[in-house]
């Protein structure tokens, strides 16, 4: 394989006595789009404003584009795009002039922003909304101007905080849309969450993270086969008596994972599970077959939720 | 629908070396751009205020003064001439505060968007210096209005009176300096104004000889004076427009008392910037 876009070494981040990042091993290679999932909290933002150069590390090595950070701030972040958990806009600004000014924080020439301003504009779908406020904007809408504002630059990666937080679904699927466009040309992409679907749409291969420390890596499919089965059953019983089915249920399946509300069982063939259920005379109020995700995974690991 | 020009890349598109030698006046460019969204409320205050200013207090009161001290004057002028040069350096003052202040708690606070002025090649130096810059703009035209209407009031005596405009702006960018590293410095705003507006702002106003001498104090509150930047601007802005007698040392000490007071200020605002961003 080619040499790594960024490498880092026992990466750490402490905030007094907080470890924020724990001494993290991890490459990304040109073209891939990788990822880290992990609940809030887990040091995904930390590690991404490292990478971002603008956050010192404690202690470990990193490189980004062959560059020390702590040494190369300026000339890292000229061919990052960042992307931000809060858009961070200029609310008094039109549209086109936040992506406008933003082209020439970069010294880009002010022709050759005007004219990427009009593309920008148009990838983002914006173009009806050149010179209105940001203030008056939708949040799915800002959140494209976002990312379209750090792509002025025509950065070698983009680097994308929680994307989607707080986005109902069709302006999720809108964005996705744009990052899959992004991603078949070339850009490579850095992108942290909270959401498994979002983890399994975009990324190429995978971080799992949790307080600080990385619990697995691997693509969403590897990561899957590895860490749980083909399928899961979740059965419920009724929240009295899900505790006293456990014991019951474990004999049944490889694993199963007790939730407040519900059971899962981790089987390769949840609809023979469910008869095998039948058949010993247990009767769940409710029963569900589906394949396993990235949530399971993460149940997996760290025994919790991704959001809870 | 999608990005349809030939990619270049960053790698090709962006000049870091270009950056650093002028990314300062990037910022400024887009804070004066965010300026002129109210250009016309700045410039209607900055005419507003010395109008009000003059009339009620420099004519007005004014009146009553004259007539009781006679022929000899306040400092040998009408008391409309000594108040104005104090007044152009406040309003200086005034003018680099809120474009220090405001911008800086939006862009650490409000809006966040130091932070993301700080994802490209920017620093927190320039980012500061950026800032400091457009509030001297602002001071500019704040100062040069109020000039022009105290020229209409007739305040002005000394045909070198002009010279009074730089060490207003002067005595701004000295003050505006310090307090933008002090708002770099805020978690909490709202204590930060009552403190800054009752215990800093209304003393130094009272207490800097603006509207009588500073030598008409009691000698044990001169000193709020001594360290007034706006009692340093108004004494040299006397000087300047109506020939206010001072010696040319005093006159080396009051804009040295201001260089110090920028050279710190830019200085400390520079570091918490970038102290404040790299957490």
């Amino acid at each position: 394989m080619s040499n790594p876009l960024i490498s880092a070494r026992g990466l750490t981040k402490k905030f007094g006595d907080f470890t924020a990042v724990n001494g993290i091993d991890f490459d990304v290679f040109k073209g891939e789009s990788f990822g880290f999932l992990g609940p809030n909290g887990a040091g995904k933002s930390t590690a991404m404003r490292i990478i971002g150069a603008t956050s010192q590390r404690t202690s470990g090595t990193i490189s980004i584009l062959g560059k020390d950070p702590e040494k190369h701030g300026p000339q890292i972040r000229a061919h990052l795009g960042v992307v931000p958990q809060q858009d961070s806009l200029d609310m008094q600004l039109s549209v086109s002039e936040n992506l406008y000014i933003y082209g020439r924080y970069f010294g880009l020439p002010r022709a050759f922003v005007k004219g990427k301003v009009d593309e920008l504009l148009a990838f983002a779908q914006l173009e009806e909304k050149r010179d209105a406020k940001v203030e008056t904007l939708s949040g799915g809408m800002k959140r494209r101007l976002t990312i379209a504002r750090a792509l002025v630059s025509e950065p070698e990666i983009l680097m994308l905080d929680e994307p989607t937080t707080g986005l109902d679904p069709q302006a999720r699927h809108i964005l996705w849309d744009r990052l899959f466009r992004l991603k078949e040309q070339g850009v490579t992409l850095l992108i942290t969450t909270h959401f498994m679907d979002e983890a399994e749409q975009l990324c190429d291969r995978l971080m799992v993270m949790d307080k600080g420390s990385i619990m697995a890596e691997g693509s969403p499919a590897s990561l899957i086969k590895d860490y749980s089965t083909k399928e899961v059953l979740e059965v419920r019983f009724g929240s009295d008596r899900n505790q006293g089915m456990a014991d019951q249920l474990r004999a049944m399946c490889d694993r199963i994972e007790e939730l407040p509300d519900r059971i899962l069982m981790y089987t390769e063939d949840g609809e023979a599970l469910l008869e095998k259920i039948y058949a010993a005379n247990l009767h769940p109020k409710t029963s569900l077959v589906r394949r396993s995700s990235l949530e399971d995974v993460f149940l997996r690991l760290t025994g919790r939720t991704l959001i809870e | 629908m999608s990005l349809t020009n030939i990619r270049q890349g960053s790698l090709v598109l962006v000049d870091v070396a270009k950056v650093q030698s002028r990314g300062a006046l990037y910022v400024a460019q887009a804070r004066t751009r965010q300026m002129m969204k109210w250009i016309w409320m700045i410039i209607g205050i900055a005419i507003a205020n010395p109008v009000l200013y003059l009339i009620s207090v420099g004519i007005g009161l004014g009146g009553l003064i004259d007539e009781s001290v006679g022929p000899a004057g306040v400092d040998g002028v009408k008391y409309l001439t000594f108040l104005a040069p104090a007044l152009l350096a406040q309003a200086a003052i005034q003018g680099t505060m809120d474009e220090t202040i405001y911008p800086t708690l939006e862009g650490f606070k409000w809006h966040k968007t130091f932070y993301s002025m700080n994802s490209t090649p920017l620093t927190g130096t320039q980012i500061s210096y950026g800032i400091f810059l457009t509030s001297l703009f602002r001071a500019f035209y704040t100062v040069v209005l109020y000039f022009g209407v105290m020229w209409a009031f007739g305040a002005l005596e000394s045909p070198r009176a002009w010279l009074a405009i730089p060490t207003a702006i002067f005595a701004g960018a000295s003050f505006g300096a310090l307090m933008q590293a002090l708002a770099g410095k805020l978690e909490d705003e709202n204590i930060f104004f009552v403190v800054l507006g009752r215990f800093v702002m209304m003393p130094l106003f009272m207490f800097s000889g603006t509207f009588f001498p500073l030598t008409s104090m009691p000698f044990f509150l001169q000193w709020i004076g001594w360290i007034s930047p706006l009692w340093h601007a108004t004494e040299l802005g006397r000087h300047l427009t109506y020939g206010h007698a001072i010696s040319p040392l005093m006159i080396w000490v009051h804009l040295t008392f201001l260089g110090i007071m920028l050279v710190l200020g830019l200085f400390f605002s520079a570091r918490i910037f970038t102290k404040r961003l790299a957490k």
